[in-house]
């Protein structure tokens, strides 16, 4: 990419808060049930009903903005967001307009080493539309129905300011917002079960310039993935289009997934004029200090504080412990573990790398696992007491992964046990030694590095299962005696 | 006498004492209905077989509630379950709701025998009845003129007894100016008094539920059944509900009533002016001190009023888009013509004219000028009134500017929004108020005006019920006849 250009990005993501029922309504929040299954008069926007607000939505959603650093309003209101489509009930969207419950927070990410704070400028509450289910395409389908069970399900938007200087960024900062939500217990963020949404403004100007460029919003950011690949198009698109001479237009985008590029949606000129008004069916929001007071004081560890204790308590680096405390689970299983198996380092070494390559080849999160911290920590010994080794451990640790049985069942069937039979080894070195008569001839002229091939040649006998400890003993002894 | 020329609370005696069962009062009103109907077309629908069978049960019940065996109806705006709620709009001409209004279920338990569902303007949208979907609706007074609106069926349905009482809406006059306009008692009580919940909004922040009666006592009993607190609307307001019958005693020595100056103004007729005076001298007489006061903003409620009614109404009527229920045009093409042809047929001229109002009035560049602009003027409407209740305990003026008008007489918009002007205020306020027959103008009912302190209903009931005994025009009757 052109290095004469830097890249704007403020991104606004929206976030399902987890209550068990709707913002406005007591219809259940769970996804996945048949269509319209999960629906009343009240969110399918019957006439005379009336909305009645959750007050654990309020709760969440101070939970979340204390949790990113904000200030929560003493006075805030509901405004109506006034729209056509075909999943919106009402024809307007409950929504929070210029009095939002949190604003003016921030989030610290580090991206190549280096730390930067992104602020956010708001967070509101506002309820979720329905959704559209086509047959086919949205434009081939010869007609589309209606599905309501996410209508009035509570949604926080928190909108950033444009801190963002590049995909990486961006990337950094979602992962980071959706690790504080997780740990504040907030919302499940799923991002493919859409609990975790995001649109992109992104502009770009010259370096050095102090006026933002033209920006666009990109729709339908779908994962991480999607995040840093429409950002890093979108970019370049820009840059390319203003050194041909182009200009930019302000305009809505989508993420085209398959192509990998934005597309245009709609321009700023068909741009909806939401009218939003105060919606008269809701009173006015007090918070008061004492209910916020009370919510800080049993906010869950964040993110930010269980890194420092990782770093203080067990020594681990600080990228070690961004990665531990990137979700609650993640952090809870290596909390079970260390409670029973104290060298943190090795637990937080086998987490990242065994396990969170079988996490991403299956694309699983780490509560869908099979296997408990409990069959982590005793792998873990067994290799210290010399059952198994290292190599071995990663055998059982797939097996463990794809089947969830004990380690010491899988080294049983397998019949993986390590030979540390001093009397069984002894056979076999002998037959080795007997069988390389010019390598033993080397050793003992001063070649050390002679033993290395012996070793090996036992271990291939036993086919690795012999404790290479013992064997680089005892064969010395045997070499020395002779 | 006959049984459906009565009362409610005369009803309720008989049925009490066994004089008359549940089964002999629907046969009369009945009976009534089946008369005049025809004439004064009050109903959308009637409800005969639901009637009886909850007639009949109040035979066979020991026990019952406080208007136990009393035939009512609702306006077409209340929702009832498995009866279709129409609006008087051809966008719900068949839509059947699958649950009761708060209101419709407090009467249902409190034992009401429900007869039928009232006409009324498009979506409470009218001073005349004229903008229904269906049908006019006309005046017993005198058939070629307008029962008032935009509850007007209500008002005709209790004026011609075909029921004991009847609910209504107002939002901007909709149930003082038709209670005026035919000769009885409706009473708008302070906003937030009534829960709204099933009841299809037309402007949320000045919507409310009351009462139409053939007296202020039966006004002050079906208050009782249907004020306080619905955890189901967040806008109503957790204020103890008094009886409201023990405020009904004509013990008005020191009450203190201002009269606006604005209100007898010019386009005010004469003799409703002098009717009203009268009135205020009659208060003196009885003890009350009676005193000129000036709200000095009432000018500008009705403009500001046609700004925040109509831009609620936009965003509430927006969701009549075909998808759910209610009416849709099947011919359209796509999703987009589908949203405004539906609307386009399904909606009368009047409903359309103020969602574009309102539209207008909420858009971006207009906001400011028009939609805030308007909350501000009724910020200093709601003081205006505060101020004068620092001193006096009610406010009285004439409820309408005219007497009833008749059908095809106002189809000049404008001309028709003045109808609201003496109104419109109190909602903007969110006050309470209502109408008492006060006088005749050639043979047809001038209205007066009673305006209260907030969640002070029974003040304003209480001076009511002493003019209301101690005079007789609630007592002179329609006749049901063309003039
Ligand atoms: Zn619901």
């Amino acid at each position: 990419m052109n290095s004469d250009f830097e890249v704007v990005i403020g991104l606004e993501v929206h976030v399902e808060l987890k209550t068990k029922t709707k913002i406005f309504c007591s219809c259940s929040t769970e996804f996945g049930a048949e269509p319209n299954t999960q629906v009343c008069p009240v969110c399918s926007g019957f006439p005379g009903m009336l909305p009645v607000l959750n007050r654990k939505v309020v709760e969440y959603a101070i939970r979340a903005g204390l949790a990113l650093n904000c200030e929560i309003a003493e006075f805030c209101k509901f405004d109506r967001k006034n729209y056509f489509y075909p999943d919106l009930p009402k024809a307007y969207q409950i929504s929070q307009y210029d009095l939002p419950i949190c604003k003016n927070g921030y989030v610290e990410i580090e991206v190549n080493g280096e730390k930067k704070r992104i602020g956010i400028i708001r967070a509101h509450m506002e309820e979720d539309a329905g959704k559209l289910v086509h047959q086919g395409t949205i434009t081939s389908t010869p007609f589309s129905l209606v599905d309501l069970n996410r209508s009035g399900v509570p949604l926080l938007e928190i909108v950033s300011a444009p801190d963002l200087r590049s995909a990486q960024e961006a990337r950094a900062y979602m992962e980071k917002l959706r690790s504080i939500l997780l740990f504040a217990g907030v919302s499940d963020c799923k991002m493919q079960e859409g609990s975790l949404r995001c649109d992109a403004n992104v502009s770009v100007r010259p370096k050095g310039q102090k006026e933002f460029g033209v920006r666009t919003e990109i729709k339908n950011l779908n994962s991480f993935k999607a995040l840093e690949k429409a950002i890093e198009y979108e970019a370049r698109r820009q840059i390319e289009a203003i050194e041909d001479g182009e200009e930019i237009v302000q305009e809505t985008r989508t993420w085209d997934e398959e192509k990998q590029v934005t597309r245009s949606m709609r321009s700023k000129e068909e741009a909806h004029d939401y009218r939003y008004f105060p919606d008269p069916d809701l009173p006015p929001l007090r918070i008061s200090r004492e209910w916020v007071e009370e919510i800080r004081r049993n906010m869950p560890e964040l993110p930010e504080q269980a890194k420092r204790r990782l770093m203080e308590n067990y020594g681990l680096s600080a990228y070690d412990a961004d990665i531990i405390t990137l979700t609650p689970d993640y952090l809870a299983f290596f909390d079970e573990c260390v409670r029973f198996y104290p060298d943190a380092k090795t637990v937080a070494n086998w987490m990242m790398g065994e396990l969170n390559k079988y996490l991403n080849q299956n694309n699983m999160e780490i509560n869908e696992i099979k296997f408990k911290p409990a069959h982590l920590v005793a792998m873990l010994k067994l290799i210290d007491n010399g059952t198994i080794s290292g190599k071995m451990a990663k055998t059982v640790f797939e097996e463990m992964f794809n089947t969830g049985k004990e380690p010491e069942v899988i080294i049983k069937e397998k019949g993986m046990e390590q030979i540390s039979d001093t009397g069984a080894l002894k056979a076999i070195i002998e037959e080795v030694i007997k069988n390389n008569p010019k390598v033993v001839e080397d050793y003992k002229s001063g070649k050390k590095k002679a033993l290395g091939f012996l070793v090996g040649q036992v271990m291939k006998e036993t086919k690795g299962q012999a404790n290479p400890a013992l064997v680089n003993e005892l064969l010395r002894e045997y070499l020395n005696k002779e | 006498m006959q049984l459906y020329e009565m009362t409610m609370h005369e009803v309720k005696d008989l049925l009490k004492q066994n004089k008359a069962s549940a089964r002999e009062v629907l046969d009369s009103v009945m009976g009534r209905i089946e008369k005049v109907e025809e004439k004064v077309k009050s109903f959308v629908t009637i409800t005969d077989d639901l009637a009886y069978d909850k007639a009949d049960w109040c035979d066979r019940e020991k026990e019952g509630g406080t208007i136990k065996g009393i035939p009512f109806a609702l306006k077409d705006i209340i929702c009832t379950k498995g009866i279709r709620t129409t609006c008087s709009s051809k966008m719900l001409e068949n839509f059947v709701p699958v649950y009761d209004a708060t209101v419709a279920r407090l009467l249902n338990e409190q034992d009401g025998v429900l007869v039928g569902k009232l006409n009324m303007d498009e979506f409470a949208m009218g001073s005349s009845t004229e903008q229904s979907a269906f049908f006019p609706t006309h005046n017993p007074w005198d058939l070629n003129r307008v029962p008032g609106g935009s509850s007007g069926g209500s008002a005709s349905a209790v004026a011609a007894d075909e029921v004991f009482f009847t609910l209504g809406t107002d939002t901007g006059g909709s149930i003082r100016q038709p209670a005026s306009f035919c000769g009885i008692v409706g009473i708008k009580p302070t906003y937030g008094r009534v829960s709204r919940w099933g009841v299809v909004a037309f402007a949320s922040s000045l919507d409310q539920v009351g009462v139409f009666s053939k007296d202020v006592r039966d006004c002050a009993e079906v208050l009782n059944v249907i004020c306080g607190k619905d955890p189901l609307d967040s806008t109503s307001v957790d204020v103890d509900v008094p009886d409201f019958t023990s405020f009904l005693d004509d013990n008005i020595k020191g009450m203190r009533i201002a009269y606006p100056k604005e209100y007898f103004g010019e386009g005010v007729d004469e003799d409703i002016k002098k009717a009203v005076k009268k009135a205020l001298k009659h208060y003196e007489s009885m003890g009350a001190i009676v005193e000129e006061v000036s709200l000095p903003h009432s000018e500008y409620a009705l403009p500001a009023y046609y700004l925040i009614a109509p831009a609620e109404a936009s965003a509430n009527l927006a969701r009549f888009d075909g998808v759910r229920y209610g009416f849709r045009d099947f011919e359209a093409e796509n999703v987009v013509d589908m949203f405004s042809s539906t609307r386009a047929k399904g909606f009368g001229p009047e409903v359309k004219r103020r969602i574009m109002l309102g539209t207008y009035a909420l858009s971006s560049g207009y906001y400011d000028a028009y939609y805030l602009k308007a909350l501000k003027v009724r910020r200093l409407i709601y003081e205006d009134f505060a101020r004068v209740f620092k001193n006096f305990d009610i406010i009285i003026s004439p409820t309408t500017p005219t007497v009833a008008f008749k059908l095809g007489e106002q189809s000049d918009p404008l001309t028709l929004y003045m109808n609201d002007i003496l109104t419109v205020p109190v909602n903007m306020a969110g006050l309470p108020g209502m109408s008492i027959p006060c006088g005749f103008k050639d043979g047809l009912p001038i209205g007066m005006q009673i305006i209260g302190k907030a969640f002070d209903e029974g003040t304003m009931l209480k001076a009511a019920y002493a003019f209301e005994q101690t005079t007789d025009y609630h007592k002179v009757k329609p006749a049901l006849e063309v003039k």
